[in-house]
């Protein structure tokens, strides 16, 4: 008896559930479910917050979602396993902070201010962990994110240092002809959708491109996407540069439902937040990244009222997940149809 | 000797940050080695590293106030902390051979969690004080200045462990099997050792080490329940900047990022944690693959 060799468990990759349409009904179910991916999606997340538990904890679950969707581009789709995401995530909340607290700009604009630090801040650390390779990947981009951390802590004047950024209000937001009163939460989880609803049809059409073919053609094999002639190192620059783009959209969002941006926001426990709901959602599969943020509030939430010592259980229940369930929720449930379907 | 210094500081300040610096990376190499070891032999990265060298100083400080012997708690903490490392690869670790590089990351990152929080429960939020016991506390006195007798027992007793750890993997049988095994793990298997074995122990061993690392470290820094998280991104720039799998490249890396930690905090206070990732980031520019590391070991 002996167990398999881990050095040759590179070659064959992590096994990751993408959609595959399959023959007879269930498969051709999946095949349609598929080709309408962004709508269901969005439909699911339509009626949301009538079925969650309270409403600013769907807005939270929104916002995750769409950084769990960010990262899943690159994890998911790529392969590539990069634990300095929450530096991305803090960009885009520092940056859309700071564009309201200290310059008072209009929060659209800060969106947008936001989304392009973490854009900024994504393509130096992509430069720099592009050029390692597997588990090196890993550890730079969390050791550059870390490096990100620091000079955010140490910008005490711009950022808040250690006890976070405050000041963000955003109690009405004024488009023209709308006035939305954030301050009512149904109002504000829509006003939220409608960001993240323009980002999950962008992430479906840059998946369904030729871009994002190669990119599953350089999860499945570098060595051979790259013999295919694809620039297999600027492509996964740009993936790096998008998922961090996203997930700074994300941290943006973050920046104003929460209206401050606690320095924890740009630790590494924040990246490792990302990569579990990733995995508890489904690496790979489009759905997967909000079932993963939904079940990884919901957990926080409900474990947190139980113990304060919540994190031993959601550390325990991620072992189990990696164990016995390394599909995730929604990668098991796709892999099941698909069975049952042949 | 103040006379002499060297962009205005005098030369037994330098002198005292140099041997800070190197105190500072023997605990570096430690967790390094054990890090670079695993990985090197088995392609697991051990997130959980920073737990076990956390874990290791409280089991060694825990110990030090039941017996009040510091030599007893340096031998229980590695030993401690090797007996918990093949439980978990028995256990965890184990079965997730062959599901490729990322599955055991992410176990270990959500065992980080676990011993975390499992510490935080048995011995409370804010963490224990803990000074170097009183053999070994005082200042001798070198010729240039003064030094912390602890730093230098410090330096001198992981040097040693790492010589050691050197003489056993290429000096012994068991060793070459270790180096066989990174090569080619199934030609080691056909030649009738059982490589497991050989796993488990090497997991053992690493996680021995970053136990050791820990209670070596406790009397410089205190013990809390976050102490291994610093250390653990400090122990990913080590490896990258030394060279995966290659013990020479962390030790080389280990002195390095210690000594330009502490003579950033002498020149730039601010700048000590950032100098770290900064160093990192030269390097990947320079020289991707890490100072010495080769070009097949990545993976």
């Amino acid at each position: 008896m002996s167990p398999p060799a881990p050095g040759h468990a590179l070659a064959q990759g992590t096994p990751l559930a993408a959609p595959r349409p399959g023959s007879g009904r269930t498969g051709r179910w999946l095949a349609l479910a598929s080709r309408h991916r962004v709508a269901l999606t969005l439909a699911f997340l339509v009626v949301f917050p009538w079925i969650a538990p309270y409403q600013a904890l769907a807005v939270n679950i929104l916002v995750l979602g769409l950084y769990a969707l960010g990262f899943n581009l690159l994890f998911g789709y790529t392969g590539l396993l990069s634990f300095g995401h929450a530096a991305f995530l803090g960009g885009g909340a520092y940056g859309s902070g700071i564009a309201i607290a200290h310059y008072g700009l209009h929060p659209a604009l800060a969106l947008v201010a936001g989304t392009l630090l973490a854009t900024l801040i994504a393509a130096a650390m992509g430069v720099l962990a592009i050029r390692t390779r597997g588990i090196y990947f890993a550890m730079t981009t969390l050791a550059l994110s870390m490096c990100v951390y620091y000079v955010f802590y140490r910008a005490e004047s711009f950022t808040g240092g250690e006890n976070g950024l405050r000041g963000i209000n955003v109690p009405v937001l004024t488009l023209p002809g709308l006035r939305l009163d954030l301050l009512d939460p149904m109002v504000k989880y829509y006003a939220v959708l409608a960001v993240v609803g323009g980002a999950v049809w962008l992430f479906s059409r840059l998946l369904s491109s030729p871009f994002g073919a190669a990119l599953e053609a350089i999860r499945e094999n570098e060595g051979r996407a790259q013999a295919c002639g694809y620039d297999v190192r600027r492509m996964k620059l740009v993936a790096f540069v998008i998922s961090g783009a996203l997930c700074g959209l994300a941290g943006a969002l973050q920046a104003i439902h929460l209206s401050i941006v606690p320095i924890e926001t740009m630790h590494y426990s924040t990246s490792g937040q990302a990569v579990m709901m990733a995995l508890l959602g489904g690496m790979g599969t489009f759905f997967g990244p909000f079932i993963g943020a939904a079940t990884f509030s919901l957990l926080q939430d409900g474990l947190a009222t139980l113990t304060s010592h919540w994190q031993l259980f959601v550390g325990a229940i991620f072992i189990a997940f990696v164990l016995f369930l390394p599909l995730g929720i929604w990668g098991e449930v796709l892999a099941r149809l698909r069975r049952t379907g042949w | 000797m103040n006379d002499i210094s060297i962009g205005g500081f005098p030369l037994d300040l330098l002198a005292l940050q140099l041997v800070t610096g190197v105190a500072l990376g023997a605990i570096y190499v430690l967790v390094g080695i054990g890090l670079s070891l695993i990985f090197g032999l088995m392609n697991v990265v051990n997130f959980a590293h920073g737990a076990f060298f956390m874990v290791g100083a409280y089991v060694g400080v825990f110990l030090y106030g039941y017996t009040g012997s510091f030599w007893l708690s340096l031998v229980a903490a590695p030993l401690a902390m090797g007996l918990l490392g093949l439980a978990v690869e028995r256990v965890l670790v184990r079965p997730l051979y062959g599901r490729g590089i990322d599955d055991p990351l992410l176990l270990t990152f959500g065992l980080s969690y676990v011993m975390v929080e499992s510490v935080r429960i048995a011995f409370g939020l804010t963490g224990l004080p803990f000074g170097a016991p009183p053999e070994l506390r005082g200042a001798v006195d070198l010729g240039i200045g003064y030094f912390p007798l602890y730093r230098l027992f410090l330096i001198a007793f992981s040097l040693t462990v790492v010589g050691a750890l050197w003489l056993f993997i290429e000096r012994t049988s068991f060793g070459l099997v270790i180096r066989a095994g990174a090569r080619d793990p199934q030609i080691v298997q056909v030649l009738g050792i059982e490589i497991s074995k050989v796993w488990l122990a090497v997991f053992g061993l690493g996680c021995a080490l970053a136990g050791l690392a820990g209670i070596l470290a406790a009397p410089l820094q205190g013990v809390t329940p976050e102490m291994g998280i610093p250390v653990l991104a400090e122990a990913f720039v080590v490896t990258v900047v030394g060279g995966m799998g290659s013990l020479a490249g962390a030790v080389l890396a280990g002195l390095l990022v210690g000594i330009v930690v502490a003579m950033t905090s002498l020149v730039a206070p601010d700048m000590t944690k950032m100098a770290i990732f900064a160093l990192m980031a030269l390097v990947l520019l320079v020289r991707p693959r890490g100072l010495l590391g080769r070009a097949g070991a990545l993976g």
